[in-house]
């Protein structure tokens, strides 16, 4: 008993330990924003990394969720003669929840784990300590201009998820089942709203994808500098990023949608 | 051993140091002095802490008790952008390399031109192939990191260390994984940049033949403690058991090959417990 009070109080005081390097870390992060605004080839290049090179799992997937939302919305809006709607619910779906959501949750996938398996073998490797002694600051050169990439291609790749997945669901809906193409564009334009789903929809993939970065970021910086370290680090950016993206969801979308 | 008044000319004075990590005490109040322009080497056993105490020296860790002070400046004291400004003057060899990994070699030498001068790409040219020439290795210069072999990775790393013509290079361990004929080639490379470049040099060495041939003064440290030090000639004449160990290599002797542990036969005869 007394043994699992404690072992709960030192978990707890761990916990508490590591939420303050990670502020810590993140505010080091933001001081070396300066230094990324004058040496933007090194932000190119991250966002080429990070963003770029997710652009083919990103296109994919909201092809393939897109034409799911036709399938599905049109059978159940077609019994309701309501098929001239689909354009609507397939746009609305995705501008507002599963763009911001499965983008990023393939981004922590795709680019996060990548990130804090990189920093930590960096890390394992004495490489941050070698920059270090050779008066370079990793924060500066190496995790401030993955973290600005990180943030910037987020809403990139989650408007990238939504615009292909409406084209998908266009496909399935007017190319394999006949809902009249026209309504399905027109009814989208004319019941979208550009406060309420567009920019929300942009706001939240800003959120996941400065959570998302910063995660990756400080569980690589933070590794245990091993091979096993390195290997659990990445698996907790993935399980800790898909935990924080699903819970700001939902934060955010109570905070958005609750007063209509 | 009197430490209380450092000597007029040392770049380096570590002054009563202590540093543990958890409960292993590594330094127990030591003193040492790095004459300028002069090699200093620091000898002991595996795991005593030479790599700890050049990272001491480097400022990346803090020690509990006691300071370190490099060209009049109390390392640990400094805000960081004055730490940075003193470390751009130190070259430091890494046990490791640490080269960077997503580089080739003429990048990783170029890298601390590229941060920390303005010079055009042609100069930064000319020096990087100068400082792999150095070292014998300017035909290896498209290659990856992941391409070279140990001993090479230690070499590029020397050469990157000595791209901003430092006042003072630390190596730790210059000599490891090095064939006899660059091992002659690197002692006398170390040797002759600190006499041409007037550099001072801190080395960390287990190789006590090629030390011994380098160095001007000698530190041997075991268990937290120096255990003798002296000019080149006075080690090779010391009667201390420690330093005649450690010269001739014997495994019988005051300095342990063991890490500290419980009696042997006790511990292969007290069985049930995993540890
Ligand atoms: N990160 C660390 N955490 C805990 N203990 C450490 C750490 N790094 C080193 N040590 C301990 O500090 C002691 C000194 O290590 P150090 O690397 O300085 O030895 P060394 O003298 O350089 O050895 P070698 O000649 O083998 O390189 C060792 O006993 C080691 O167990
Ligand atoms: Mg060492």
């Amino acid at each position: 008993m007394i043994d699992n009070l404690q072992n709960l109080g030192a978990q707890t005081r761990a916990s508490f330990n590591k939420l303050g390097r990670g502020t810590f870390f993140l505010l080091q992060t933001l001081s070396g924003t300066l230094s990324v605004l004058l040496r933007p080839r090194l932000l190119v290049n991250q966002l080429y990394s990070v963003g770029v090179l997710s652009f083919l799992i990103i296109t994919i997937s909201g092809l393939f969720v897109g034409m799911v939302l036709g399938l599905q919305g049109y059978y159940t809006l077609s019994r309701f003669g309501a098929e001239e709607t689909l354009g609507v619910m397939v746009a609305a779906s995705l501008v507002r929840e599963l763009g911001p959501v499965v983008s990023a949750l393939l981004f922590a996938g795709r680019a996060g784990s990548a990130l804090t398996a990189e920093i930590g073998l960096m890390k394992a490797t004495e490489q941050l300590s070698g920059m270090e002694m050779m008066a370079v600051d990793p924060m500066k050169r190496i995790i401030a201009p993955r973290f600005w990439a990180g943030c910037i291609s987020m809403p990139l790749l989650a408007a990238l998820f939504s615009a292909v997945g409406i084209i998908g669901g266009q496909l399935v809906g007017s190319g394999l089942l006949g809902v009249d193409e026209g309504a399905y564009w027109s009814q989208m334009q004319a019941k979208l709203d550009f406060q309420d789903d567009i920019v929300n929809g942009i706001l939240k993939s800003i959120v996941f994808g400065f959570i998302t970065s910063w995660i990756a970021l400080f569980e690589g910086y933070d590794a245990i500098p091993t091979s096993e370290g390195v290997s659990r680090a990445t698996t907790r950016t993935v399980v800790n990023s898909a935990f924080s993206i699903l819970g700001l969801d939902f934060i955010l979308t109570a905070l958005m949608f609750g007063d209509h | 051993m009197d430490n209380s008044a450092p000597p007029l000319n040392s770049l380096v004075s570590v002054r009563h140091l202590s540093f543990s990590r958890g409960d292993k005490k590594i330094f127990d109040d030591i003193s040492l002095d790095f004459e300028r322009g002069k090699i200093t080497a620091i000898m002991g056993p595996s795991g005593t802490g030479k790599t700890t105490l050049l990272k001491l020296i480097g400022g990346q860790l803090h020690p509990g008790q006691g300071s370190v002070t490099v060209d009049g400046q109390n390392v640990h004291l400094l805000r960081r952008a004055e730490l940075y400004n003193l470390r751009k003057r130190i070259g430091m060899l890494f046990q490791s390399g640490a080269l960077l990994t997503d580089m080739n070699v003429y990048d990783n030498v170029a890298f601390p031109l590229r941060e920390h001068t303005h010079l055009s790409e042609s100069m930064i040219r000319t020096l990087v192939l100068m400082k792999l020439q150095a070292v014998g290795l300017r035909g290896a210069r498209k290659l990856m990191p992941n391409e070279l072999s140990g001993g090479m990775a230690r070499r590029i790393a020397l050469a990157r260390a000595i791209a901003l013509d430092p006042m003072m290079i630390l190596y730790d361990e210059p000599f490891t994984g090095q064939d006899p004929i660059s091992m002659g080639a690197l002692a006398h490379l170390i040797k002759s940049l600190n006499n041409t470049l007037g550099l001072t040099s801190i080395i960390v060495s287990h190789d006590v033949h090629e030390t011994l041939l380098i160095a001007d003064y000698i530190y041997v440290i075991s268990e937290g403690k120096i255990v003798g030090h002296g000019t080149t000639a006075a080690i090779r004449q010391s009667a201390s058991p420690w330093i005649q160990q450690f010269m001739t290599g014997a495994a019988d002797g005051p300095v342990p090959f063991h890490y500290p542990a419980k009696d042997y036969i006790d511990d292969l005869l007290s069985s049930g417990k995993r540890y």
